[in-house]
């Protein structure tokens, strides 16, 4: 397993510019704080900051499994479709079960049961066709992605799925009310990121996924499962998506065919602005958590200010994004020192 | 052998294809695009419910429905139905105009009927109706009611939808509309035609101005999402919200008697219905039915609000 070191380790030498890799994503949080700060002082304002951190739930507990599947050298486009699916059948399960006992919090545990089971087995089923089938990552979940998204569609009849109004009310708090101060999706997201945390940098599945990633060759004839693992990471991200999903419902009560669009970019974008390796082998966890934090003060930020033309929105977010990873890399130091020499 | 067999298998296709013939059928390809949001759900719904209602009208009537994902699928629906299904009339609403002029222009030249609905193809020589909603008169529409229930020192907020000319068309009828009314418009953004963007445009807006009077979200889809937004505040009493097009969960609390979403204007996705029946007029009637239709975007307010309510629509 001597082939799973990943590259910091290779290069000892100067102990700040390694602080400046694992920092990287910090900073640049740190300057698009400073930079909303500037430009609005209600950035910082207490129900902002909520607000801010509630809806990076979504991504960031997305973004954590896509973390694994990632680093294991995998990629899952399906996420945002598959998302926008289960909130689709747990809407429909809800409300067909409220039929039956009435809207009670067993037809709400009973949607989110069946949230759990549908993002196990959609995961399964892409871990399962990308190591048995041996079909790209990239194929079958740009397959499932158009099958998820289709479905949703269809059981909508092309227009929005919605909770049956006393389940709703059951349901509500469980995205609106807090804990500590703190909103339960937040306490969701946490939990997931410290749980991904442990399961990367403290366990041998981690350690084995940045073995996969970095070298599946090696990996194998070092004895490591490696199609076990790598579907493992696939039901992981599920599972996150399933999470993701429990919480979502309750904050509209909705599902349409326009829930979750491009939640799949967002998530990888989260992981790679956190410092993870696009080509796997090498995962950060805290990097994910930030990175989502910055994809939605991006957001935010423009929200609050309007001295950007509305139409320059996404030109803004591409710089950022850009220029996170740009100062994550460390390349700007690299570049300043060739200069130098 | 195979010349029999050749010539037992024309004989079988005339024989099938000769009552039709007879019959002086009508063939009419309806192309819209698929059911991705609301309205186009709505579009499809109403669609297939007046090919439903037609064909039972005109036994010799035959409409075929297609849904395309994108502009260059629809160009190769268009292209089907002119070659091989020959079609006598087609009814389009283009997912965007500009790429679509060439395949219509040939349905055109192939002798069909065209009748396109809600985007205009930028040649309008090609078309023989035009059917449409009016973006400008939604925003004007809307820019009225809010001068009704606001003055000087008033302050608003407005969603937009997706940056498009039909958006462009309904914000700048608006602003036109509030001139001079003393109503500030505190900011506008994006938010995409979609909830969860509605929502959270909804929220920063809320952080950002403690005083807002009413908010205009051009689109049902959106004001869904804001009421959400202004709910978790607890601003509920603050404001009124305003949305667009006619979905029929805000129709249902117009209806009620809701006084956060106490009116719509209407942009009615059932204008694929009015522009099918215009078309097999052109057919089954001695009237002329060539020009534009423009459906008016009128207030749906308590009293009227029935009248546009469909229980059964997706949308």
């Amino acid at each position: 397993m001597s082939v799973s070191v990943p590259e910091t380790t290779s290069k000892p030498a100067k102990s700040f510019k390694i602080d400046l890799k694992i920092l990287g994503p910090l900073l640049a949080l740190i300057l698009l704080i400073i930079l909303g700060y500037s430009l609005n002082p209600l950035f910082l304002g207490e129900g902002n900051v909520t607000n801010l951190l509630t809806r990076s739930a979504f991504i960031g507990i997305i973004a954590v499994g896509a973390t694994f599947v990632i680093t294991a050298g995998g990629i899952d486009l399906s996420v945002g479709s598959m998302a926008a699916f289960i909130a689709g059948m747990m809407i429909i399960i809800m409300n067909s079960a409220v039929d039956s006992m009435g809207a009670s919090i067993w037809t709400v545990l009973l949607g989110v049961g069946c949230s759990l089971i549908l993002g196990l087995g959609a995961g399964f089923i892409n871990g399962f066709l990308t190591t048995k089938a041996k079909i790209e990552a990239f194929i079958v979940t740009l397959g499932t992605m158009g099958i998820y998204r289709s479905l949703v569609t269809y059981f909508a009849d092309g227009g929005t799925l919605s909770l049956n109004s006393g389940a709703r009310e059951i349901y509500r708090p469980v995205y609106y009310d807090s804990f500590l101060r703190i909103p339960y999706p937040v306490w969701v997201f946490i939990i997931v990121a410290v749980v991904g945390w442990i399961l990367m940098n403290r366990t041998a599945f981690g350690r084995y996924c940045m073995a996969i990633g970095s070298n599946e060759q090696v990996a194998r004839y070092s004895a490591i499962k490696v199609d076990r693992v790598r579907t493992w990471t696939y039901v992981l991200q599920g599972l996150c998506v399933s999470l993701a999903t429990i919480i979502y419902v309750p904050r509209l009560g909705s599902a349409s065919s326009a829930t979750g669009v491009l939640w799949e970019l967002e998530a990888i974008a989260a992981v790679i602005i956190g410092g993870t390796m696009l080509k796997g082998g090498y995962g950060r966890i805290g990097g994910t958590v930030i990175g989502a934090l910055i994809l939605t003060a991006i957001g935010n930020i423009l929200n609050l200010t309007d001295i950007i033309s509305n139409y320059l929105n996404g030109a803004v977010q591409g710089v950022i994004i850009v220029a996170a990873v740009y100062l994550q890399r460390g390349s700007f130091k690299r570049a300043i020192r060739k200069k130098a020499e | 052998m195979s010349i029999k067999a050749l010539t037992l298998a024309l004989a079988a296709t005339t024989a099938l294809a000769a009552p039709s013939l007879a019959q002086d059928q009508v063939k009419i390809g309806v192309s819209i695009p698929a059911a991705t949001h609301g309205w186009t759900g709505g579009l499809n719904y109403h669609a297939n419910e007046a090919e439903k209602r037609l064909e039972a009208l005109y036994p010799n009537l035959d409409i075929t429905i297609v849904t395309a994902d994108s502009p260059a699928d629809q160009a190769g629906d268009i292209e089907d139905m002119t070659s091989v299904q020959q079609i006598d009339a087609l009814v389009v609403l283009p997912f965007e105009s500009d790429p679509l002029v060439e395949p219509v222009r040939q349905a055109k030249e192939a002798g069909a009927f065209i009748t396109v609905v809600d985007r205009g193809l930028p040649d309008e020589t090609i078309q023989d109706v035009y059917v449409a909603g009016n973006n400008t008169e939604l925003g004007a529409t809307s820019a009225e009611y809010f001068k009704t229930r606001l003055g000087e020192g008033d302050n608003i907020v407005i969603l937009r939808g997706i940056p498009t000319v039909i958006d462009t068309e309904r914000f700048d009828a608006f602003m036109a509309g509030i001139e001079g009314s003393g109503i500030t418009v505190l900011d506008n953004q994006f938010a995409n035609w979609n909830r969860d963007d509605g929502f959270e445009v909804m929220q920063d807006f809320l952080s950002r101005f403690p005083d807002i009077d009413g908010v205009w979200a051009q689109d049902d889809d959106i004001a869904m999402g804001v009421v959400e937004a202004v709910r978790q505040a607890g601003r509920e009493g603050d404001m009124f919200i305003v949305g667009g097009a006619g979905m029929k969960d805000v129709i249902k609390g117009i209806m009620d008697g809701d006084e956060l979403i106490p009116v719509d204007v209407l942009y009615p996705p059932a204008m694929i219905a009015t522009a099918m029946d215009v078309t097999v007029a052109n057919f089954m009637s001695n009237a002329p039915v060539q020009g534009q239709y423009i459906l008016s975007a009128p207030l749906v307010t308590q009293d009227n609000a029935e009248q546009f309510y469909f229980p059964d629509s997706p949308f």
